[in-house]
């Protein structure tokens, strides 16, 4: 007999926590919102406040960034060439994060200045390349390189319309792929092949200069 | 002994409790023109395996056997659909660009080529979804010239 009161009492108490606690937590966090909210439209908590102030440098410096060169594509590229870098040196984790960093300048690649057409070839292009970003920031290597592959051509085809203030490097690796072949961009001539990493770090060929 | 019981019992109710959480079921009765098969000329063989293999998950109209209604397995079910429409609903393939459809495809052709896809929780239950060899083979195949007259 105790030891069925035992039992269901463990068995109520816990599931009087679970509910107490869940219901606790989602209300805790709104008032812990709010709370943020007044503290930092009055002149209360100072670190705060210089927290949210060097965060808005940080935009700052992104957009900074972004209008360098040819415009926010710019910004696009760079996370490219950062994930790019990340698959020669076959770091899985790291090309996650920076895919992720991808879609996001993908996301805000301002696109207003340019015609009509150029803007819906443009649109087409980040929807698709958002998409591969995304995939790269959640698969195994293997497969982020596949996403990389049709992520390049997108890379390749948006170049085409925004133009590029440097000289990049179309560069081709003939036995990805099963042999079919796959294509990245590079800011450097020299090869360093994203498609397999160490174990042929050199394959590959310039087959295109871009200006 | 009895503690055993109590706990059968709580389990019970508790199953049975869940039973009456609403679902979101995939059910549409229309196709729209949107569609896969309506926008290509699909061979017939070709259109039965994408329907039995492919369409539970990747449009908006599931073919529910009676157990997936069943609690938790049809929260499981609403998950991996979800996930599934969000990925490729051949419903709506028409409205996507050029450039995203060969995409698609292309990820279609990796993941029928790797087995990867159907999922093999689905056809360890639906054993006619399974791909054999000469059904990826022609359905690849299939795909993959669809890619390339894009």
């Amino acid at each position: 007999m105790s030891k069925l009161k035992l039992v269901l009492g463990i068995v109520a108490i816990a599931f009087v926590t679970l509910t107490a606690v869940s219901c606790k937590d989602a209300k805790t966090d709104k008032n812990n919102s709010t709370e943020h909210h007044s503290e930092m439209n009055a002149d209360g908590d100072h670190s705060k406040m210089n927290h949210d102030n060097s965060d808005g440098h940080h935009d700052g410096e992104k957009k900074e960034m972004a209008m360098n060169g040819n415009g926010a594509s710019q910004a696009v590229l760079n996370d490219y060439f950062n994930l790019k870098d990340a698959l020669v040196a076959d770091d899985n984790a790291k090309a996650k994060n920076l895919g992720a960093v991808l879609a996001k300048s993908l996301g805000s690649l301002d696109i207003s200045k340019y015609t009509e057409e150029e803007k819906s070839e443009l649109k087409e292009i980040i929807e698709d390349a958002v998409e591969h970003a995304e995939h790269i920031s959640e698969s195994d290597i293997a497969h982020q390189r596949e996403h990389f592959k049709v992520l390049s051509k997108d890379m390749a085809d948006m170049i085409a319309i925004t133009g590029t203030s440097m000289t990049i490097y179309e560069q081709y690796c003939p036995m990805y792929d099963n042999n079919k072949g796959g294509a990245w961009l590079s800011m450097n001539e020299e090869i360093r092949n994203p498609y397999f990493g160490a174990k042929m770090l050199k394959c590959g060929k310039v087959q295109r200069e871009i200006n | 002994m009895k503690a055993v019981k109590i706990i059968a019992w709580i389990a019970l109710i508790a199953f049975v409790v869940i039973q009456f959480f609403p679902v979101d079921y995939n059910q549409s009765e229309t196709v729209p023109d949107t569609d896969f098969m309506l926008v290509n000329d699909v061979p017939s063989d070709i259109q039965n395996k994408l329907q039995v293999s492919c369409y539970d998950c990747h449009s908006n109209n599931t073919q529910y056997p009676w157990y997936s209604k069943v609690q938790p397995i049809a929260w499981f079910l609403e998950g991996h659909i979800k996930e599934g429409k969000a990925e490729l609903n051949f419903n709506e393939w028409d409205s996507l660009s050029s450039r995203r459809k060969a995409s698609k495809l292309r990820s279609i052709v990796k993941q029928i080529e790797n087995g990867e896809m159907p999922l093999a929780s689905y056809t360890l239950i639906h054993k006619e979804a399974t791909f054999s060899e000469k059904e990826a083979q022609r359905v690849v195949k299939y795909m993959e010239n669809l890619k390339d007259s894009l």
